[in-house]
């Protein structure tokens, strides 16, 4: 005789977090979002970013999730991106026009004088997919487990991510530790060119190191949440990360002066490739805040310490502030500031002979010392049934320090590093997949 | 220096958690909000953290995963 199994009763905590908010709080929208878990909850987005004279970007996420048994999850995500324009190349603005030749080693493109070389065949496309079930082994711990491949014409990552949440004390504290490991290929155009070997003119081709070249990138996190008391929550992480492999950027060259002190380029070769170490440790400790104030806004603030072992310090506060209204409206203000010290092997410029003495050199924007700023506002509109639109429009500057050592002779009349002035738009929808099947009968039956 | 401040800090913070009051489950309600989540927009945080790996040589610290790519 076959025994059937007993159906396990399902969603059983769901239904009771649903009801006790309805109860207790009285808020239609939180009810309504978590009695919704039979269905798909679906959240989408598209964003816009444009930077000055640069790259442009537009992004769209699509992010699945689903309550497959008792408080267990798949979550999926779905990003696809288009990027065009230009972005630095890593040579020096000059009072003479300059000019390069292209990654492919198939073209040139020339600067004019007194301008920021940028590369423009940046063209790409970019396509990801990750996913994460999340499921309880107990009733204080429960583990995710995600995957995710992420795909450009010359850059392929995939990765593999665990964590455990351990609660505690009543579940008031929760414990968590995740590690993940991320396998990353490199495919650039024109090959992998050695380090520190000249860019040669068009139509010479570069000295090549293969075609494709490889990282992998392991991190570990160990955090702490705790619920401080009804109207806040803290989190406390600390993070450590080591990269091995190509971290070099294939695309970034650098300028190499006369050593007369002029500032003039060197006759021949004047542009060489950056050349990066070939393993990096980071670790950071971020905490964040929030909490819900009397007149039901919200301060959501965060500050992250990263340093690593190429020297580079940074500091990020980012702080967002929920204005809710009558009827399910609401604004939210951001503003972040983050600011970077340089990389020991920072360089804006070489002088002649350096690049057969120094180990490392990179002029890469990114590295240096700099600021970015960002300011942005949020309108949000909750419906009744816990769909959910939103729009932003933020701002975001990038100001660095130029090194004094490279600026000199004629460069001292020239900006060094890259100032740049980029503006993000997202606009953004959230609803549960019985609202979509409602909608397309609906459009039918009409 | 700076290190070990915020080390001793983040030491006398979890110090403190242990002398808090627990929370109750039925005193629960705002916490339980959708705003109130660490992470309250997901997609918002994924895109914002999108686009600082690109431009910045700091990135991650709150939590795992998520791949990277050969942004520029």
């Amino acid at each position: 005789m076959q025994l059937k199994k007993t159906q396990r009763p399902r969603n059983i905590r769901r239904q009771l977090a649903a009801a006790t908010c309805t109860l207790l709080a009285g808020t239609t929208h939180a009810g309504s979002l978590i009695a919704s878990g039979d269905n798909w909850k679906i959240d989408s987005a598209l964003l816009i970013y444009a930077e000055k004279d640069r790259v442009s970007l537009a992004e769209g996420v699509l992010n699945i999730r689903k309550e497959i048994d008792d408080d267990e999850f798949i979550n999926a995500r779905i990003v696809t991106d288009v990027l065009t324009g230009s972005s630095p190349n890593g040579a020096v603005p000059s009072n003479t026009a300059q000019t390069f030749t292209n990654p492919s080693g198939n073209s040139s493109y020339t600067e004019a004088a007194n301008t920021t070389p940028l590369n423009h065949t940046f063209k790409d496309l970019r396509n990801a997919l990750s996913v994460e079930w999340d499921t309880p082994f107990s009733r204080s711990l429960r583990g995710t487990l995600g995957g995710n491949i992420s795909r450009e014409y010359d850059y392929l990552s995939t990765g593999i991510s665990v964590s455990l949440a351990q609660d505690i004390n009543q579940r008031n504290t929760t414990l968590t530790l995740g590690i993940s490991l991320n396998k990353d290929t490199w495919d650039p155009v024109g090959g992998v060119p050695v380090g520190f070997t000249a860019m040669p003119a068009f139509p010479a081709k570069k000295a090549i190191d293969g075609a494709k070249t490889d990282k992998t990138v392991k991190d570990i996190l160990f955090g702490v949440t705790q619920i401080i008391n009804r109207q806040t929550l803290m989190q406390l992480n600390y993070s450590r990360g080591q990269s091995d492999g190509y971290l070099t950027d294939p695309y970034k060259i650098l300028s190499v002066l006369e050593n007369d002190g002029s500032g003039n380029l060197r006759g021949t070769n004047p542009y060489v490739y950056e050349n990066r170490p070939d393993q990096r440790t980071h670790q950071s400790l971020y905490w964040k805040g929030v909490h819900q104030f009397h007149n039901e806004n919200v301060l959501n603030v965060s500050y992250r310490y990263f340093w690593d072992d190429w020297g580079i310090q940074s500091h990020t506060v980012d702080l967002r502030y929920r204005f809710d209204f009558d009827g399910g409206h609401y604004l939210q203000p951001h503003l972040r500031y983050y600011q970077q010290g340089a990389a020991d092997f920072y360089r804006q410029t070489l002088t002649d002979g350096e690049e057969n003495t120094l180990s490392y050199a990179s002029a890469d924007y990114r590295l240096g010392e700099f600021v970015t700023q960002t300011i942005g506002l949020k309108y949000g509109f909750e419906f009744k049934n816990g769909a959910e639109i939103n729009f932003r429009a933020e701002m975001i500057t990038q100001k660095g320090k130029d090194r004094s050592a490279d600026a000199v002779g004629i460069l001292q009349n020239q900006q060094l590093f890259p100032d740049n002035e980029a503006y993000l738009l997202q606009g953004g929808l959230s609803l549960d997949s019985d609202m979509v099947i409602k909608y397309i009968m609906g459009f039918f039956k009409k | 220096m700076l290190k070990t401040l915020l080390f001793s800090t983040c030491i006398a913070l979890a110090l403190s958690a242990c002398s808090l009051e627990p929370v109750q489950p039925w005193d629960r309600d705002l916490l339980a909000q959708q705003k109130m989540q660490l992470v309250a927009d997901p997609l918002e945080i994924y895109l914002d953290e999108h686009t600082y790996f690109s431009k910045e040589a700091s990135s991650g610290g709150q939590s795992v995963g998520g791949g990277g790519c050969g942004c520029n």
